[in-house]
């Protein structure tokens, strides 16, 4: 697993109360994590400054998934 | 009108993180104050409280055991312990499970005094930091003083009333009142009612203390500072937490065989139109509410025999609650009890007047009535009145008066009394 993803994981599991094992890179905040649109905002501003990236509310809305978000972090580093 | 009857109790105290806990140390005279550990208060004015101990306490709370991870993160502490404590009530009634037909008739009436202030406070500096973009989206939502009744409804699915009083310290004794009508008028048949506080931050202490509110002389004595009637009282002790009552059309309560704790007899509420801190110098305000609520109840003065009084050790506050007592009462001073369980609780502000309702309930359960602790010196004016110092006191107790009084002038009464 990619450091970035490690992070990700480490700030959703935080963030939304969630055991670790269920963030898998294929689930969806939304869907499997219980998250609502304002718990993503929530996670968005913890990746922005955890990875030191600005995340723009249009790409913001593309991300649904644990790997949409690492895939995201990855290509602005 | 329809009755209205207490059927579950819940609490989140300085002494406990249940009702059956902080009771028994409330009896035990045991007191919540010590030296703030929220944040580094060394420079301030005032540097004690009483705070909700966390769970690794001998009587500490967990807020864990009713509340989700995400929500705790996501809002101030006096919502987690509204969950909690409401929480709580629901299953001490047996309601934690209704059917959809009878949580369209429940509803909930839990307020606070001054609400989010820990979460407004860093928040706002999150903004002046690093601005605008890092402001929490929780932010509103997490701070609102509704917010305790929206949480509660959503996580029990209460469609009736829902409702959030702000009155400053008399919040938790107007939310009872309130939602007690709202059943007798048929409006619900099941209440959550109450009131919580954390305001424990900076800005909260240094507020207080510069409105000459707090206790500045004990900081180095802290279980000693909160000393309602005592001639070298100096000002109240903030304490946080919540208590949240059920309240239940009778009726719907003795049909299904709850356990009846006690009925609401006599509200009374009264504004001093005076000053927004200091009461009426007669106490004019606090001895209307007091009698209004004795009008409802139908009672005569004999037959209440224990007052549990705002007596917040404020120096002008308790001096004046007492002198309003003692006008109503009269002759009927000699066979009462009266007593501040802020001595060793604190000021829980918008949660007193319902953690303090939920002590006279208890009094009345139990046949005992709680102290008045660090009672050592009464002043002149306590002559006559039995403040319980420093011991509980086994006594008849056969009906209660809860007082609370918030600033703007605001006054609330309660009178209750064993089915």
């Amino acid at each position: 697993m990619s450091e970035t993803a490690d992070r990700v994981k480490k700030i959703v599991v935080e963030h939304l109360g969630v055991e670790a094992e269920k963030v898998t890179e294929d689930a969806s905040f939304i869907d499997d994590l219980g998250a609502d649109s304002l718990d993503i905002v929530e996670l968005v501003m913890a990746f922005e400054e955890e990875f030191g990236v600005e995340i723009p509310d249009d790409a913001a809305e593309k991300i649904a998934t644990v790997k949409d978000a690492i895939d995201y972090i990855d290509s602005k580093q | 009108m329809r009755r209205v009857v207490v059927t579950g109790l819940g609490m989140v105290s300085p002494l406990g993180g249940d009702v059956e806990t902080t009771w028994k140390n409330i009896i035990a005279s045991k007191s919540g104050a010590a030296t703030i550990t929220r944040f580094d208060a060394s420079e301030y004015k005032c540097r004690i409280a009483c705070e909700v101990k966390p769970a690794d306490h001998e009587y500490g709370y967990d807020a864990g055991l009713d509340v989700d991870h995400k929500i705790q993160r996501q809002v101030d502490p006096f919502i987690v312990y509204g969950i909690s404590a409401a929480s709580q009530a629901l299953r001490d009634a047996g309601l934690d499970n209704m059917s959809e037909e009878e949580r369209l008739r429940a509803g909930c009436s839990i307020g606070s005094g001054i609400g989010g202030l820990p979460g407004i406070e860093s928040e706002s500096l999150v903004l002046a930091n690093k601005g605008p973009g890092r402001v929490s989206p929780h932010f509103v939502h997490g701070r609102l003083i509704n917010l305790i009744s929206g949480q509660v409804s959503i996580k029990y699915g209460l469609m009736g009333p829902n409702h959030a009083v702000v009155t400053a310290c008399s919040t938790g004794a107007h939310s009872i009142g309130d939602a007690a009508r709202m059943i007798a008028m048929d409006d619900a048949d099941v209440m959550l009612a109450g009131g919580a506080e954390g305001a424990i931050c900076p800005i909260g202490i240094a507020g207080f203390a510069q409105a000459r509110a707090l206790s500045t002389a004990f900081n180095d004595q802290p279980e000693k500072a909160s000393r309602p009637y005592d001639v070298n009282r100096d000002g109240f002790v903030m304490g946080e937490g919540a208590g949240v009552v059920v309240l239940e059309e009778y009726e719907r309560a003795k049909a299904r065989g709850a356990k009846i704790y006690a009925e609401v007899i006599g509200y009374g509420l009264s504004g001093d139109a005076y000053h927004v801190t200091a009461p009426h110098p007669e106490g004019n305000g606090g001895y209307r509410s007091m009698e209004m609520a004795l009008k409802k109840s139908g009672l005569s003065l004999a037959d209440i025999d224990y007052v549990n009084a705002h007596g917040t050790s404020t120096p002008l506050g308790d001096e004046l609650e007492l002198g309003a007592v003692k006008r109503l009462f009269g002759e009927h001073l000699s066979t009462m009890s009266m007593s501040s369980t802020k001595s060793a609780i604190g000021h829980l502000l918008g949660g007193a007047g319902a953690v303090e309702s939920i002590f006279c309930i208890l009094a009345l359960r139990d046949q005992i009535v709680p102290p008045t602790l660090n009672l050592d010196e009464p002043s002149e004016s306590c002559k006559g009145v039995d403040l319980v110092p420093h011991v509980a006191k086994e006594r008849k107790v056969r009906a209660v008066l809860n007082n609370s009084f918030g600033f703007g002038g605001t006054n609330a009464s309660l009178i209750m009394k064993a089915v």
